[in-house]
């Protein structure tokens, strides 16, 4: 199993089954459609990571999706994280994505079997980001109440980020926390918003130990796949 | 090149995009090879998208336009690399695209162009006073536009 792969499928995965629940409750329709394109761009890239994964053992996307327990997903803690009000799922987004773009960028430049999936990624993670940080700057440099919902969702988020810069396998290359930091410190300004800084850090999706947040979420996404093996459209 | 071949990929080039029936996957430039595997014919295709919901039909509709063409062993595969760019739509995809009222993409050459720092014209009256809407439109390669000087919305063919 590449495990490189599956840990980087269930982010996408997860993330994009997250903002496919917002599907019919944006608060606006363009909105709604940005976030379930969103989705479908990271459900896309999950299903190329997840039959690379697991092409040497002969499993296939639908098995690693739908057949796996809690503790066989490494998904990062963030991406599991309720979707919450707008600005928790904004910001979240945010956050992931200021990792993923330039992550996708670099990976592709390298002889990775997850290259080509990765050149395909960094153009759509570079709308994703370009989204969520606009979407960022309105919300904290918007009114008091937008102001004060973005704080508290990136002060609640915050303590999750140092997971997204551990590397999933010796092979894996990282994203130097300087990249990542530039852009989010960027946003962070023109958005008026105040860079947390946490005691604690949580961490330990990449090992499969989740939060409570994820088995109700593989709860509902397999269930249809669970109750009805081998379903197809 | 042997009859077969170009019989099939004259049909294979026949398939429309279901999401903007006016292409088809070779105007699109998702059709990458068409060669003889043994007695199959098979028809390489790259996706628009990663996610892009409509490979498996135009997978389908490749297969049943080889049969109608008289080729029974007929087989679609994918590929992602190289990874399509929308630099690949032909001359013809293009002018077909603004016939249509969506505006066609810029060139992906440069990132700037991912980023919308281009001029987008608008496909109904050809005024560059236009304004995006909505970065995500009706479908993943589409993003909402109106147009300052006719007052009409429209597509823009997003730049990847
Ligand atoms: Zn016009």
């Amino acid at each position: 199993m590449n495990r490189l792969a599956l840990a980087r499928a269930d982010d996408a995965l997860i993330l994009g089954h997250r903002l496919s629940e917002w599907c019919g409750h944006a608060p606006a329709l363009e909105e709604d459609l940005a976030l379930a394109n969103i989705a479908l761009d990271l459900i896309g890239q999950a299903r190329s990571l997840y039959t690379l994964a697991g092409a040497a053992t002969g499993h296939d996307e639908d098995h690693l999706a739908y057949l796996r327990d809690e503790r066989a997903f490494t998904n990062l803690l963030l991406v599991e994280r309720p979707n919450g009000d707008f600005a928790v799922t904004i910001t979240r987004q945010f956050l992931y994505s200021a990792y993923i773009d330039p992550y996708w960028r670099s990976i592709a430049a390298t002889q990775s079997p997850l290259a080509p999936i990765a050149a395909k990624a960094a153009k759509e993670s570079a709308y994703h980001l370009r989204h969520a940080a606009e979407w960022l700057i309105r919300l904290g440099d918007g009114t008091a109440e937008s102001h004060r919902r973005a704080q508290t969702a990136l002060t609640q988020l915050w303590p999750y980020t140092d997971e997204l810069f551990d590397p999933i396998t010796p092979d894996d290359i990282a994203v130097p926390r300087e990249t990542w930091d530039t852009t989010v410190n960027a946003v962070l300004a023109e958005a008026t918003l105040t860079r947390p800084d946490p005691k604690w850090q949580h961490r330990g999706g990449r090992l499969g130990t989740h939060t409570e947040h994820l088995g109700h979420l593989l709860a509902e996404m397999q269930s249809l796949h669970r109750s009805n093996p081998g379903a197809t459209w | 090149m042997n009859d077969l071949l170009v019989r099939a990929r004259t049909a294979a080039s026949t398939v429309c995009d279901p999401e903007i029936p006016v292409l088809t996957i070779a105007d699109l430039g998702m059709l990458r090879d068409v060669r003889l595997s043994g007695d199959t014919v098979e028809v390489e295709i790259t996706p628009t998208y990663s996610g892009c919901p409509a490979m498996n039909m135009i997978a389908l509709e490749i297969e049943t336009a080889l049969h109608q063409a008289g080729i029974p062993h007929a087989r679609v595969t994918t590929t992602l690399t190289p990874a399509w760019t929308t630099d690949w739509l032909t001359a013809e995809g293009r002018e077909k695209l603004r016939a249509y009222g969506i505006a066609p993409p810029p060139p992906a050459s440069t990132r700037r162009a991912l980023f919308g720092e281009t001029t987008t014209i608008c496909p109904r009256c050809s005024s560059p006073d236009t304004e995006q809407l909505a970065e995500f439109g009706s479908t993943s390669c589409k993003s909402l536009w109106r147009c300052r000087a006719c007052r009409e919305p429209f597509d823009l063919f997003k730049c990847h």
